[in-house]
């Protein structure tokens, strides 16, 4: 067993299965320690976790769309208060189109994925695997 | 001298030359004349010359008898009985005095004097017979002149009424042409119309697309996920059971997950199979079927939709939104695609209000929508009010007006609002009230009866 810090990762979605779909995925990383996961259900959620947990989460997967503060709006909040060291954000979204992609990466996302998601892209992109 | 007889003769034949008999017209009166008077005057010629007045007479008697057989035979001369009455006392006076010359001359001599009184009344009687005719011919004459005038009279009304006749028929025809113009512009215009429901149908549908799309999305990720990831939890089953120390609690935990995995398939395949019946139902003809509706899971599914189809088209389109649902309302009889029309038309309406307002940045200002059902005593209420740019009091008259729109053309069929007033009034007798203040919020409340 290596004793890493194990890679904090936050998932903000309105879906609720998405906490049983991001567990079962990631079940091994789970088990093994090498993630722990965290959710909120809406961007205000999000927003109090972070700042209850000393914004140590390093990853933010939010849906672009979710009533209330939009995904948009997290990454800006995210970008703007959390600075040091800033958060990867990675922004997932039913909608691929260029625009929303440009949208985010303008905004600061780190990374952009499309719905349905890729769990092997994603820890591709997390070097998970 | 046989004088009288040719002077009856030719009155009698210029009598007959006016009576305007048929049968007559067709002689040539003015040479039968100049036959007549050189014959005649031959004849008295001759008895003159020769003295034969024994042997003309007869003749005389024989024409002027001829003549008052003719007319008494001949149907179309009735009218000059008057006359055959004139001159048969002539006739029979004369016919007998020569009837007794011949037999006996005494006789004839002693009767001489009564004969000859006889024959001046005779000549008298003929003459009032003549004037009488006369007189009875003026007033024929006047009844025939009146006759004609009348024919023609006739003709011309026949003539007249057969023009108006043209011309009737020609108006009819311009009127039948007219009423078919007419019934083909309302047939082009209901078709017309029918097109247009159906159109502003598919721009309420162009409106939920995205919104759709972003809906459909997410159950096909857990579909998807769910399955690809219980296939996964299978291969690590068969891996345990291989284990030779087999913990069952793991076994069980691994069964029990993908048990939940496959509840979740279903509910999300479900769901995503919702969205599709339920856009195709909007877009189709409604064909008008009432059932019992849900009416807060209908106002929701529409809220969800058309909010994510505005997010989608405008990525700085935000609102907050405010729902209130009575929970005590539960179904009642509505026609589900209709009453969907209207909320997802009065919700993009609001959320354009609202988007439009936010674009004059106004310092403060956060577009909110508040949807609200409330059930009352006999009726629900669905209220849908923005905080957006208001109705001005000059419009809001012809709010419900087909093709009334404040969007710039091209944006909106004027349609939505005139369709959702049908909708709630006529189909669900129920009632839409607006109440606004222009550049503050704008409300909408539909009413309709729970026994529908």
């Amino acid at each position: 067993m290596t004793m890493v810090k194990p890679m904090k990762i936050l998932a903000v979605d309105d879906e609720k299965d998405m906490k049983a779909l991001f567990e079962q995925r990631f079940r091994k990383e789970i088990k093994t320690g090498v993630v722990e996961f965290a959710f909120a259900s809406s961007g205000e959620e999000a927003l109090t976790y972070l700042e209850a947990n000393n914004h140590e989460a390093v990853l933010i997967l939010s849906d672009i769309n979710m009533p209330g503060m939009s995904g948009l709006e997290l990454l800006q909040h995210i970008k703007k208060r959390f600075c040091s060291p800033p958060p990867v954000v990675m922004m997932v979204t039913a909608y691929g189109d260029a625009e929303n992609y440009n949208n985010a990466i303008r905004l600061g996302a780190d990374d952009f994925l499309t719905k349905p998601i890729d769990f092997t892209l994603l820890k591709q992109k997390l070097r998970l695997n | 001298m046989s004088l009288a007889p040719f002077l009856v003769s030719f009155l009698l034949l210029r009598y007959l030359q006016k009576s305007w008999v048929p049968l007559l017209t067709s002689i040539d009166w003015s040479r039968f004349f100049k036959f007549f008077l050189i014959g005649g005057i031959g004849l008295l010629f001759i008895e003159t010359v020769f003295d034969v007045e024994d042997v003309t007479k007869w003749i005389w008697h024989f024409i002027v008898i001829g003549i008052a057989v003719f007319m008494y035979k001949t149907d179309d001369l009735k009218h000059s009985r008057t006359m055959l009455l004139g001159v048969l006392p002539f006739i029979a006076i004369t016919l007998t005095s020569d009837i007794i010359e011949l037999l006996s001359a005494d006789l004839f001599k002693s009767l001489n004097n009564y004969i000859g009184t006889a024959l001046v009344f005779s000549w008298i009687w003929f003459g009032a017979m003549w004037i009488n005719n006369k007189k009875q011919q003026k007033a024929l004459e006047k009844e025939r002149l009146m006759r004609k005038f009348e024919e023609e009279r006739n003709n011309i009304i026949a003539a007249r009424k057969e023009e108006l006749e043209v011309m009737v028929n020609q108006r009819t025809a311009e009127l039948t042409a007219q009423k078919e113009d007419l019934q083909k512009a309302l047939a082009d215009l209901s078709a017309t119309q029918t097109k247009l429901i159906q159109q502003e149908k598919l721009v309420s549908l162009g409106e939920l697309t995205a919104g759709i799309a972003h809906e459909i999305q997410n159950p096909l990720n857990f579909v998807n996920n769910f399955s690809e990831v219980s296939s996964e939890l299978i291969d690590e089953l068969r891996e345990e059971r291989g284990k030779h120390l087999r913990d069952s609690g793991t076994e069980e935990e691994i069964l029990e997950t993908l048990k939940e995995n496959l509840a979740k398939i279903k509910h999300h395949g479900k769901r995503a199979d919702a969205i599709v019946k339920g856009m195709l139902q909007h877009s189709r003809n409604s064909d008008g079927k009432i059932e019992p509706v849900d009416i807060n899971a209908l106002t929701d599914e529409y809220l969800r939709l058309s909010y994510h189809g505005l997010r989608a088209k405008d990525k700085n389109f935000n609102v907050v939104l405010n729902t209130d649902f009575d929970s005590s309302i539960g179904k009642i009889n509505a026609l589900p695609q209709d009453l969907g029309r209207v909320i997802l038309n009065l919700l993009t309406n609001a959320f354009y209000s609202v988007n439009e307002k936010r674009k004059g940045d106004l310092p403060g200002y956060e577009p909110t929508v508040w949807v609200e059902t409330r059930k009352l005593k006999n009726k629900v209420l669905i209220k849908i009010r923005d905080n957006g740019l208001g109705i001005p009091t000059k419009l809001i008259d012809k709010i419900y007006q087909p093709f009334f729109t404040t969007k710039p053309v091209g944006e909106g069929t004027g349609l939505g609002l005139s369709l959702s007033y049908d909708i709630i009034t006529k189909s669900h007798q129920g009632e839409m009230r607006v109440d606004t203040k222009e550049g503050e919020y704008a409300e909408f409340c539909i009413l309709i009866p729970v026994n529908l």
